[in-house]
This record gives structure tokens, C-alpha cells and sequence, in this order.
């Protein structure tokens, strides 16, 4: 076994820099590694560009980083919710590029994959085409969409062991798997490490392969953007 | 004139048994509420979950099971969920049957606008474009007109798009329409509309033609 723990946030985040690229796992706040983000604040590097389908809201998520304004540069598919953020954008002091939400996840899985690009059809015909290689398959126009390069992958699973093995739960998996292995050293955070052995090789989700460090998160809050509910009959 | 939970209604008419629906957020949302008793349906959300259920009973919301709106929702007997790859790979894939999305304009050739107006809403497209541009079975919900009374139903879109010549339905408060290579084709009207005040509401190419049906619901 090899074995991929590190011992705490501090050493899973050793190597962030100032200007670098940084995938954030999560769709909303469901699924965010809240335990790097709070370290990444601590941390205080700048300039960074993030790749993650939200932005978090104003005080939680990404918002908290935005909020310290570390991020120079967005790459998401959706950032309502977020006061600041629209601030930083209009005002011009925050890069953003939007991009089709099929795309970004592809491009992540792309560059886990080692596939240096693909066509797909979303975005022809809209300004998410312009500059972009165009092709026809069957009659049906495409364009040409890149893996993403990436220095950092922070991604948050449900359980993982020593080995890197990772399992999500819900809808909190979202764009987390797809992160793993796409950037140079992938972070994991978990709610529950356990010793190698103990989780069943059938249910991995991800494998350690695509994992460097992983650690156990604590005081998880999992915020819930919208709660709704249904009264009792 | 209907209100958006009639366009919601007359919407669930077109989810057929054996359909893997996607769900716009809005409108697109209420449709769930009215399938009818009989009909198997399985509500695919983009976040990564197939089988979605209704929302939880108070004390039961779970912040790891959410929709594409970011809502607590709860699953039924055979739910799944998956990333956002795998998520993506079923529409583009041409597996899920029926998209339902809103629109603020459409235009007579099947392009659809949604996703940001230059210099006051810029939220992003979400999971719109990856929809459009592959879907093959798409229905727009949408009120026929602005809150000024001009029309959203365009020969062009003025505002940038989501996609291109994708559409074929269009569910407003005012009417059933196809889109067709002649333009908007007018198939039902809502209860109390006339063709006369459809015709005056779209300023894209109307086609008529015979007797124009009220809905019914």
C-alpha cells in the first residue's frame, strides 16, 4: 500500500502559491472542501485563478477567498448568489470566464485522462465559440474545447483510507471525481479516514492513484443554500 | 392568460411514460408537480442525480442531496447520482428524452437566449448550453412578452445566446407553439386569448393556420 496521508491541512496545502491555478470541488456549497478554502484564507496567497463549477456565496465557499480578494481570475459555469463577486466582476477587479457546465466537467476529466482535447457541440453559434476551432461531425458543428492545466486539485469525498481511495456521497460527489488526477497534486479532504483494508475495493468511486495527499476535515459546516421542504400530510 | 403554474401543467402533457426529463430551474421546476398518476418518469438533475423526488419533510433536509437549483430534495426507489461528467455525458449523449427550460427570447429560427444580459445580469449558462445544443427534444417555458409588453418570441434574438436553431416547443401564458422552418407555428391558444392578440404579442413570423384549439389541461 501506498500510502497518501498527510497529517493535516496545513501539510496538504504546502506548495500554494502566489498566481497559481487551483480546481475547487463542489456544485453550490454542496461538496466544497471547506477545510483547505479556510486554509487557503489563512494561507493568504494571491492572485490565484480557480476553476470550480460556483463561487460560493459572500461568506462561505469561494465567497471567503473573493471576500480577501485572493482570486484574480474565475473559471465557472454559474455565479449567481454572490454579492461581492458581482462587485469584483463589474468593477473589473475580478477576471471571469463562463463557460458551459458539461464543458468545464469534461475539460476537468479531460485533463485526468491525459486528453489533450475534445470537440463537443455546446456553446457553437454563441460567444463561447469565438477564437475556438470549429468541426462538423455528421453534419453536427462542434468546437474544439482544451483540458484544463492545473497546479492544485482540492476536492472533498465522503470516506477515504490511507490509500487515497476515495468515496462520495450524493449529490456532494458532483464535479469532485472528475478533479482528481486533473492537476498536478490533488488534495483530498474526507469526513471519515479509515486504515487501508477497511473500505470494499468495489465501492471506490476514485482510486488513490489520482490522489497525492489526503486528510480528515474537520467541523464540517455543509451549509444548505436552499432549504425546502414539504409539510407532513 | 396562464399563470406559470398552468404553463407548468399543460407542459407535464408532454412528459411521456418511459421519459428521462431534465428540468430547467423556474417554471421548468413545477412541472414535476402535475405527471400524472400512471406515467414513469425519472427527473434527471445536471448536478449528478437521476430519480429525484419531491422535497424533504422538515428536520429530513440532507446538504448532500440537492438539485441544480441548489435545493434540498430527497430520491425515489431506483435514484442514482453520479459526477458531473458522467452527469453531462447523458445529455450530450442524447440519453435523457426531454429538456424543459425557460428562455427570456427565442427566435423564429430555434435560437434561445438565457443566460446573461451585457452589463446587468451576468449569472452564467450553467448547464444550458451543454442542453440545447444537444438535446433533441426541447420545450421552452416562457412568458410570451417582457413586463413592458414587448414581445419575447423574436425574427432574431437581440440578446447574446445560449444556442442555435435548437428549439422545436414553445409554452407561453398565451400559447402552444412549434417552431418550424417557416417560423412560429400557432397550435394552441390559452383559454380566453385570442389568435388576434397572439399575432399582436409575437413579433416573430406567426403561422396560422384553420381553427386555432384552446388548450385544455
Amino acid at each position: 500500500m501506498i500510502n497518501r496521508t498527510v497529517k493535516d491541512v496545513a501539510q496538504a496545502t504546502e506548495g500554494v502559491q502566489d498566481g497559481m491555478t487551483l480546481m475547487v470541488g463542489g456544485f453550490g456549497l454542496s461538496g466544497i472542501p471547506e477545510n483547505s478554502i479556510a486554509q487557503l484564507v489563512k494561507l493568504g496567497v494571491t492572485d490565484l485563478t480557480c476553476i470550480s463549477n460556483n463561487a460560493g456565496v459572500d461568506d462561505f465557499g469561494l465567497g471567503l477567498l473573493l471576500q480577501k480578494k485572493q482570486i484574480k481570475k474565475m473559471i465557472s459555469s454559474y455565479v449567481g448568489e454572490n454579492d461581492e463577486f458581482e462587485r469584483q466582476m463589474l468593477s473589473g477587479e475580478l477576471e471571469v470566464e463562463l463557460i458551459p457546465q458539461g464543458t468545464l466537467a469534461e475539460r476537468c476529466r479531460a485533463a485526468q485522462a491525459g486528453i489533450p482535447a475534445f470537440y463537443t457541440p455546446a456553446g457553437y453559434g454563441t460567444e463561447v465559440a469565438e477564437g475556438k476551432e470549429e468541426r462538423s461531425f455528421d453534419g453536427k458543428p462542434h468546437i474544439l474545447e482544451k483540458a484544463f492545466k492545473a497546479d492544485f486539485a482540492f476536492v472533498k469525498a465522503w470516506k477515504g483510507d490511507e490509500a487515497g481511495n476515495l468515496i462520495f456521497k450524493g449529490t456532494a460527489r458532483n464535479f469532485n471525481p472528475v478533479m482528481c488526477g486533473a492537476a498536478t497534486i490533488t488534495v483530498a479532504e474526507v469526513e471519515e479516514l479509515v486504515p487501508a483494508g477497511e473500505l470494499d475495493p468495489n465501492q471506490i468511486h476514485i482510486p488513490g492513484i489520482f490522489v497525492k495527499r489526503i486528510f480528515q476535515g474537520e467541523r464540517y459546516e455543509k451549509r444548505i443554500e436552499q432549504r425546502t421542504t414539504r409539510k407532513r400530510a | 392568460m396562464l399563470t406559470k403554474e398552468q404553463i407548468a401543467q399543460r407542459i407535464s402533457k408532454e412528459v411521456k411514460d418511459g421519459y428521462y426529463v431534465n428540468l430547467g430551474i423556474g417554471i421548468p421546476t413545477l412541472v414535476a408537480n402535475y405527471v400524472p398518476e400512471g406515467i414513469d418518469v425519472e427527473f434527471q438533475s445536471e448536478n449528478g442525480v437521476l430519480g429525484m423526488g419531491p422535497f424533504p419533510f422538515e428536520g429530513e433536509e440532507d446538504p448532500d442531496i440537492i438539485n441544480a437549483g441548489k435545493q434540498t430534495i430527497t430520491t425515489l426507489p431506483g435514484a442514482s447520482f453520479f459526477d458531473s461528467a458522467t452527469s453531462f455525458g447523458m445529455i450530450r449523449g442524447q440519453h435523457v428524452d426531454l429538456t424543459i427550460l425557460g428562455a427570456m427570447e427565442v427566435a423564429e429560427n430555434g435560437d434561445i437566449a438565457n443566460w446573461k444580459i451585457p452589463g446587468k445580469m451576468v449569472k452564467g449558462m450553467g448547464g444550458a448550453m451543454d442542453l440545447v445544443a444537444s438535446a433533441e427534444n426541447i420545450i421552452v417555458a416562457m412568458m410570451h412578452t417582457n413586463r413592458a409588453g414587448a414581445s419575447k418570441l423574436l425574427k432574431q434574438c437581440t440578446l447574446p445566446l445560449t444556442g442555435v436553431n435548437c428549439i422545436t416547443k414553445v409554452v407561453t401564458n398565451m400559447a402552444v407553439l412549434e417552431i418550424t422552418d417557416r417560423g412560429f407555428k400557432l397550435l394552441e391558444r390559452a383559454p380566453g386569448v385570442s389568435v388576434e392578440d397572439i399575432k399582436a404579442a409575437t413579433e416573430g413570423t406567426l403561422i396560422v393556420e384553420g381553427e386555432i384549439p384552446e388548450m385544455n389541461f
